[in-house]
């Protein structure tokens, strides 16, 4: 779980221009403002990408992508599905 | 119009008196060409909908049919329809008016081929024969707001994929072209007629961003950018806008296959959109509003937080050049 948050925060930073003090775990992306609608599809690619997962369009929900956390618990849980 | 009481919204306070607001917004024309801009007319492009019809009779009001000058663009993707609707609100109008086909002048730039060029990342074999439009999905259901691309091939077959990002915008910055290239066009007539530009977004469209940015987003006057869409229609039914334009559904005219404004970037039909905007603009909580946009109380919330996200990601389309420090001009 640390890496993947590891991993998305560095592509945060670097993408978006943030500050690490803008990224932290438990940080709504939305209510903090962080990323608009352009900024999730730029986010849910890059999970897509350098995870190997597939996000099925329902999927793209705030539970799975709105704070690193969501989105390490939601890795994980692809994770877990594909090697079931 | 202040909220309801009983904290229920219903169409009624989109209400307006037509022949008051008609002749409030016509002094104000005619005051912004005369006294502000010392300008001896406008322009207007006359695209065959509703806003550009009741803008450019809002116009002969305000100056007289001698002061106004339509213009009709029309492109490879245009519909037919459209031209012939812009044509006959001209002729009803009794203003000057010519057609520009921007065809030539998009092929030059490269639109069609950019643009295309995109799609065929994602389907290959998209080509002649083929036609295609972009439609929003997400917003109302909860989920991040995404573009679709639907592509229909010539036998009839229809394809929907999730556009990724870079898809997405190079296809969007390819028809781009055809607003801006509209506008240059009603500058250079502005410009020969010593003239102004009409602006034609109403109130859903100048909110929510939707525009192009120095596209159809520029102009000199927005006349109607503080009605609601179900008010425009109010107003056109009461300045005899041809039947055909008050009952035709609004679309963009801007893809090859027909694309309604809802169905490519608001989240519900025109009507409810209004309501829906209103009610958030008056602070009514989204329980109040659900039951007369006829959606659950899980979606009304996700439409308000759609209408206050779009605000956001809009911002920049709406800002004019940022300065390090203001100039003040003599």
């Amino acid at each position: 779980m640390g890496d993947v948050i590891a991993e998305v925060r560095s592509f945060l930073r670097d993408n978006f221009m943030l500050d690490d003090a803008e990224i932290r775990d438990e940080d709504s992306f939305m209510a903090g403002h962080v990323l608009d609608s352009t900024g999730f599809i730029e986010l849910i690619t890059f999970v897509e990408e350098r995870f190997g997962v597939e996000v099925a369009d329902d999927e793209m929900l705030p539970e799975n992508f709105d704070s690193l956390r969501n989105i390490a618990g939601y890795v994980e849980r692809k994770r877990g599905a594909a090697a079931a | 119009m202040a909220a309801p009481r009983d904290g229920r919204l219903e169409a009624a306070v989109l209400r307006i008196d037509p022949e008051a607001e008609s002749s409030r917004i016509a002094a104000w024309m005619r005051e912004a060409v005369r006294d502000t801009f010392r300008r001896r007319g406008l322009v207007i492009a006359l695209s065959g909908g509703v806003d550009s019809s009741v803008c450019a009779m809002l116009a002969v009001r305000a100056l007289g049919a001698g002061r106004v000058f339509g213009l009709m663009m029309p492109e490879r993707d245009s519909s037919p329809e459209s031209r012939i609707r812009a044509e006959e609100v001209a002729r009803r109008l009794g203003i000057e008016s010519t057609v520009e086909d921007i065809a030539p002048a998009l092929e030059a730039l490269g639109c069609y081929a950019r643009r295309d060029e995109a799609i065929r990342r994602l389907v290959p074999e998209y080509g002649d024969g083929w036609r295609s439009k972009i439609a929003i999905a997400g917003g109302r259901e909860g989920t991040f707001n995404y573009f679709k691309l639907v592509v229909r091939s010539p036998a009839g077959e229809d394809r929907e994929l999730r556009m990724p990002l870079a898809e997405y915008l190079g296809v969007v910055a390819a028809t781009n072209f055809k607003q801006r290239v509209r506008k240059t066009l009603e500058y250079y007539h502005a410009d020969r007629l010593n003239y102004a530009v009409v602006g034609t977004p109403n109130r859903l469209e100048y909110d929510q961003g939707f525009f192009v940015k120095n596209g159809d987003g520029a102009a000199d006057l927005k006349p109607i950018a503080h009605l609601y869409k179900t008010q425009v229609y109010s107003l056109a039914r009461h300045l005899g806008v041809p039947d055909e334009i008050c009952e035709a559904a609004p679309t963009t005219d801007t893809y090859s296959l027909q694309q309604g404004q809802d169905e490519f970037y608001f989240a519900l039909r025109y009507d409810r959109m209004d309501l829906a905007l209103w009610a958030f603009n008056h602070g009514l909580p989204a329980d109040g509003a659900a039951d007369a946009l006829g959606i659950s109380l899980r979606e009304a919330e996700f439409v308000y937080a759609d209408i206050a996200a779009k605000r956001r990601a809009t911002r920049y389309l709406h800002a004019a050049p940022l300065m390090v420090e203001p100039v003040a001009l003599p």
